[in-house]
This record gives structure tokens, C-alpha cells and sequence, in this order.
């Protein structure tokens, strides 16, 4: 594995997790800078713990991800019900928290306003400065958090399930902001449902569950046989699972598979390279 | 007929030194302690820094041990407690999936009978009562200059923390991903909090100080849409209500600082009626609809 191109996100025997039983496990690869992913799995298979882990918010219980630690270079739009809508909160305020970057604690947003006001507009909710964000329906608010994004200016944008929630009209709409981004070069990934709109605007796949079932070309990845594996994979959880023997780092590289009845052998096999590397 | 509400509402402050004083530490409150209220309030915190509050109970009453009636004593003691309450409390919320409630009510009930066991050791009934019920129309100018002092760093706390805190509370996941202030942030609000309630055992005693703190807060939140107007409402509020509990515990000869209280209490359901944002007339009385 060479080292990866600058602003690319390398995920090295990635194993992540909530009280030692992987959400995640065993994840290889690398997010090209300027990649347009999409993450498909079922429910539970992983996909906002991938995100979380790579913004830091998961530990790694295995393996390790590279990424840009520039500050500012990866922006993440978390999934809706994270954020307390109840806090008297202006929508332009909501969409300032994205200069924090520029203006910090202390300083000023006045000299921004523009840019502002350009982010709102790019969403189309001009006029909306000055409502609380509590009283803005589902997509509304959505399209409020996209203008935080555009405000971030991010090189690395991570969306976990943007259109949960969101009608087709506004949906159509975000997915354009997110093809213009990716025409400025921006690395976009975003866990998504509906395999229809996977299919029509992201070229590159990764289908998750708990174990990664296949990473490259979107056709390619989408395929009936891959999704049926993946339901299957996903509904493989055992609370007695047994210690993981796929060792990480430092140990057998020759991937002896000593795995706990959890692990089913046949399903083995991934589309992506899965050696396991030694310690770095 | 107004010369008269006045001389009422305002007499007893010309007449007597000590309800002048009363009034200063009690404004002084009002100008610090509301502003942190509305921030616990709107972070769901409300209960925590009541049980916080008895937090400082033990504290102040090993001060009291040490050196008796003292303040500093009893200051030092109760800042060191209460710190060390909320270090811990915000230790357990921000690094276990644990509920916090059920284990700040086991520890405040364990706070205040300790606290009250720690005082009846050396003190009187009367002295439980000051500290239970504070001392408001006894505030010597150490005392005044402590609550002006917790009232000047506070507004200057809460003004350097203002944007990070909002952040902290709307959305903590994107303050984390674009800073690591979250966790200062949010351990220099609860030091403001301990302040605040510091302060406010000094005036209206254990059981009451985060009575000036929230009461004002939650009355503010049906009068104004956003922060910018609920923080001064609020402090409007508690500012009243010091006004109208000391005149009357005065008048009537109430004990002074449950009258403050009750006075804020009063604010907070006259609001609960009448208050545009959500009052309960509002609900009945519906305004005739917008167009778009």
C-alpha cells in the first residue's frame, strides 16, 4: 500500500466500535481526494460510525485512519436529531457557526455577512435570517445546515443520511450543491439510503455491513448478490461474540482466522484488498 | 397616591443601612446569576445546579467548623466543593453513557444531611437557619465585594465564553469537530455556575441560592424569542423581584430571602399567563392567523 496522495483519508485495518464490539470492522482502503462516495448498508451496518470515526468522535479499537488534521479540513453534517432545535437560535446564526474558522471565539461575523448571505441563498432560504430554527420544518432546516457547510468551506465533507426526512424538491436541491462541490475538487462522503439516488449521482460505493462488503465503482458494487450479503452479514450480531483473532498490528500478518461464532466464513471475501499490514 | 407607593416600595432603602446593603448584594446577584440561569435552563441543566447547590452545603459548613461565622472561611469551603461537584458531574456526563440525574439527587441528599450534620457538630439553630436560609439583611462589605466581584467575572466570563457556549449547547458534535474548546468551555460554565451559586448562599442560603438563578431564567424564556433578549429580561426580573422581596419582607416581616424568591416565583407565573411566548392565555386566546 503506497502512502496516500495528499487530503486523502486512509483507513488502515479499521476496526471501530461501542464497548468492544465492532461497528466497524476490519475496514481497508482509501478515500481519494476529490471522491464522490457513497456509504449503502443496511441499519446498524456502520456507516455513521465510519463517519464519526473519521472526524475522531469513535476510537479505533483496531487499526488506525490517516487523515488531513488540518483545522477546518473535514466539515460533517451529523444526522438531524443530534442537534437541540429547541435553543433560541437564529438561522443565520446557526449557518455562522461555519466561519469558526475564520472569526474564532472573539471576532467579529459582521465582515462576513456576504458570504453569509450567498450560503443562504445557494440553499434558497433568503429570507429566513432571522427565524428561530425551531420553527423551520424538516428540509428547511436541512437546508440550513447545507449553508453551514458552504460556509465551512471544507476540502473534505462527510453527510450522514443529508435526505433523511426531506422531500424530493429539496432533495433534487442538495444533490445539485453536492455536484458542485464535487466539481471543486471537494472529497464528498455521504451514508445514504435510497440506492436509486446512489446509482444516478455518486460513482464510487462503499456497501458496509459491519464488514465492509465491497468498495469501488457504483454499478459494480450494487450488485443484487453484494446487497443480499450484506443483509445477511448485518444480522450476524452476537452479544457473546468471542475476542476477534484477526489480529491488527504487530501480530500474525499471515491473517489466521481464529474467528468467534459470530463470523460466518463463507462471506469472507472482500472486493477491496483486506491484508492486514504489520505495524507501521 | 404615587408619593405613597413610592415611600412604600422605596422607604425602608433610605431609612436603614442595612436593607441599602441587602439591595446592593441582591443587584449584584441579579446581574450575574440570571445569565448563567438562562444557559442552564436552555442546556437542560436546571436540576443539576440545584443539586449542585447543596453541593456547597458540606463545604461551607467545614469552613464554618474551622473558623465559625466566617466568610471567607465559608467562601473558600463552599468554592472548593462546589468545583469539585461539578469537575466530577462533568467528568461522569461527558465520559460515561450514565444518566446524571439519579446520581446528583443519591449525592445531594447525601450533601445536604452531611452538610446540616457537619454544622449541628459546633453550631446553633439559629446558625443552620442562616445557612440554610442565608443572611441577606446581614451583608458586611467583604460580603458585598464578593458578590460584586462574582457579578464582574462573571459577565466577563460569560462574554468570552458567549459563542463557544451557544455552540456547546445547540450542537457540541460541530464544536468538537471544528475546536477542542468544547471541553474547556464547558468546565469554565460550570465554574461560573459554582460562583453564582457561592454567591447566591451568601444571600438566600443553601436551600435557595439557585432561586435568583433559574427562577428569573425560566420566567425569561415567555417573554423573549432568542438570547439576546432573554438574558436581559432575565436579569430585569431578578432585579424586581429583589426590589419587591426586600420592601416586602420588610413591610410584612418575612424572613428576607424565601420573600425574594416567592417575589420571582410570582414573575414566573404571572408569565405563565400573560407571557407571549407560550403563556397560557396564549393558548386560549388564539391571535387571528397571518396570511403567509
Amino acid at each position: 500500500m503506497s502512502a496516500p496522495a495528499t487530503g486523502a483519508i486512509a483507513l488502515h485495518g479499521l476496526t471501530l466500535g461501542y464497548d468492544r464490539h465492532p461497528a466497524v470492522h476490519h475496514l481497508d482502503g482509501t478515500i481519494q481526494p476529490g471522491a464522490l462516495l457513497a456509504l449503502v448498508g443496511p441499519n446498524g451496518a456502520g456507516k455513521s460510525t465510519l463517519l464519526k470515526g473519521i472526524i475522531g468522535e469513535v476510537p479505533c479499537l483496531d487499526g488506525w485512519i490517516a487523515r488531513p488534521d488540518l483545522a477546518g479540513a473535514i466539515a460533517y453534517l451529523p444526522q438531524s436529531a443530534e442537534i437541540d432545535r429547541g435553543f433560541p437560535l437564529r438561522v443565520l446564526d446557526l449557518v455562522a457557526m461555519g466561519l469558526w474558522r475564520h472569526i474564532g471565539p472573539w471576532r467579529r461575523a459582521a465582515p462576513y455577512r456576504d458570504r453569509l448571505t450567498e450560503a443562504l441563498a445557494a440553499v434558497g432560504l433568503v429570507g429566513f435570517e432571522d427565524r428561530p430554527i425551531g420553527t423551520l420544518s424538516g428540509g428547511q432546516f436541512q437546508r440550513a445546515l447545507f449553508a453551514r457547510l458552504i460556509v465551512q468551506d471544507a476540502r473534505v465533507i462527510l453527510l450522514d443520511e443529508p435526505f433523511t426526512g426531506v422531500d424530493g424538491r429539496t432533495s433534487a436541491d442538495l444533490l445539485r450543491l453536492i455536484g458542485a462541490w464535487h466539481g471543486q475538487g471537494r472529497t464528498i462522503v455521504a451514508a445514504l439510503h435510497d440506492l436509486a439516488q446512489v446509482r444516478a449521482h455518486f460513482p464510487q460505493t462503499l456497501l458496509l455491513a459491519r464488514e465492509p462488503v465491497a468498495w469501488g465503482p457504483t454499478d459494480r458494487v450494487l450488485t443484487p448478490h453484494n446487497l443480499a450479503r450484506a443483509q445477511t452479514l448485518s444480522e450476524a450480531w452476537d452479544e457473546d461474540a468471542a475476542i476477534c483473532g484477526r489480529a491488527g498490528d504487530g501480530h500474525a500478518p499471515s491473517h489466521a482466522h481464529s474467528h468467534g461464532p459470530a463470523h460466518d466464513h463463507t462471506t469472507h471475501g472482500h472486493a477491496q484488498d483486506h491484508g492486514h499490514r504489520d505495524a507501521p | 397616591m404615587i408619593d405613597t407607593l413610592i415611600d412604600w416600595l422605596f422607604g425602608p432603602f433610605l431609612e436603614f443601612g442595612f436593607m441599602r446593603r441587602a439591595l446592593v448584594g441582591c443587584l449584584a446577584l441579579s446581574l450575574s446569576a440570571p445569565p448563567v440561569g438562562v444557559f442552564l435552563m436552555l442546556r437542560r441543566m436546571s436540576l443539576m445546579s440545584d443539586a449542585m447547590s447543596h453541593a456547597v452545603l458540606p463545604g461551607a459548613a467545614i469552613g464554618f467548623l474551622v473558623a465559625g461565622l466566617s466568610l471567607p472561611a465559608m467562601t473558600l469551603g463552599g468554592l472548593a466543593a462546589g468545583l469539585a461537584v461539578a469537575l466530577l458531574a462533568g467528568a461522569v456526563t461527558r465520559s460515561t453513557l450514565i444518566k446524571e440525574d439519579a446520581s446528583l439527587a443519591a449525592f445531594y441528599l447525601i450533601s445536604l444531611a452531611a452538610g446540616v450534620v457537619l454544622i449541628s457538630l459546633r453550631g446553633s439553630q439559629i446558625d443552620l437557619l442562616h445557612i440554610l436560609f442565608g443572611t441577606v439583611l446581614a451583608l458586611d462589605d467583604p460580603a458585598l465585594l464578593l458578590l460584586g466581584g462574582i457579578a464582574t467575572v462573571t459577565l466577563f466570563g460569560l462574554a468570552a465564553l458567549y459563542r463557544p457556549l451557544v455552540m456547546e449547547c445547540v450542537d457540541p458534535l460541530f464544536l468538537r469537530t471544528v475546536s477542542r474548546a468544547g471541553g474547556p468551555v464547558h468546565y469554565a460554565f460550570l465554574g461560573l455556575v459554582v460562583l453564582n451559586l457561592v454567591g447566591g448562599f451568601q444571600a438566600l442560603g443553601t436551600l435557595l441560592a439557585v432561586g435568583l438563578m433559574l427562577l428569573p431564567a425560566i420566567t425569561a424564556r415567555f417573554w423573549a424569542a432568542d438570547l439576546g433578549g432573554m438574558i436581559p429580561v432575565s436579569v430585569v426580573c431578578a432585579m424586581g423581584a429583589s426590589v419587591a422581596g426586600l420592601t416586602v419582607s420588610y413591610r410584612a416581616d418575612l424572613p428576607t430571602g424565601p420573600a425574594i424568591v416567592l417575589a420571582a416565583g410570582a414573575f414566573y407565573v404571572i408569565s405563565l399567563v400573560i407571557g407571549p411566548r407560550g403563556g397560557l392565555i396564549r393558548r386560549f386566546v388564539r391571535a387571528r392567523h397571518l396570511e403567509g
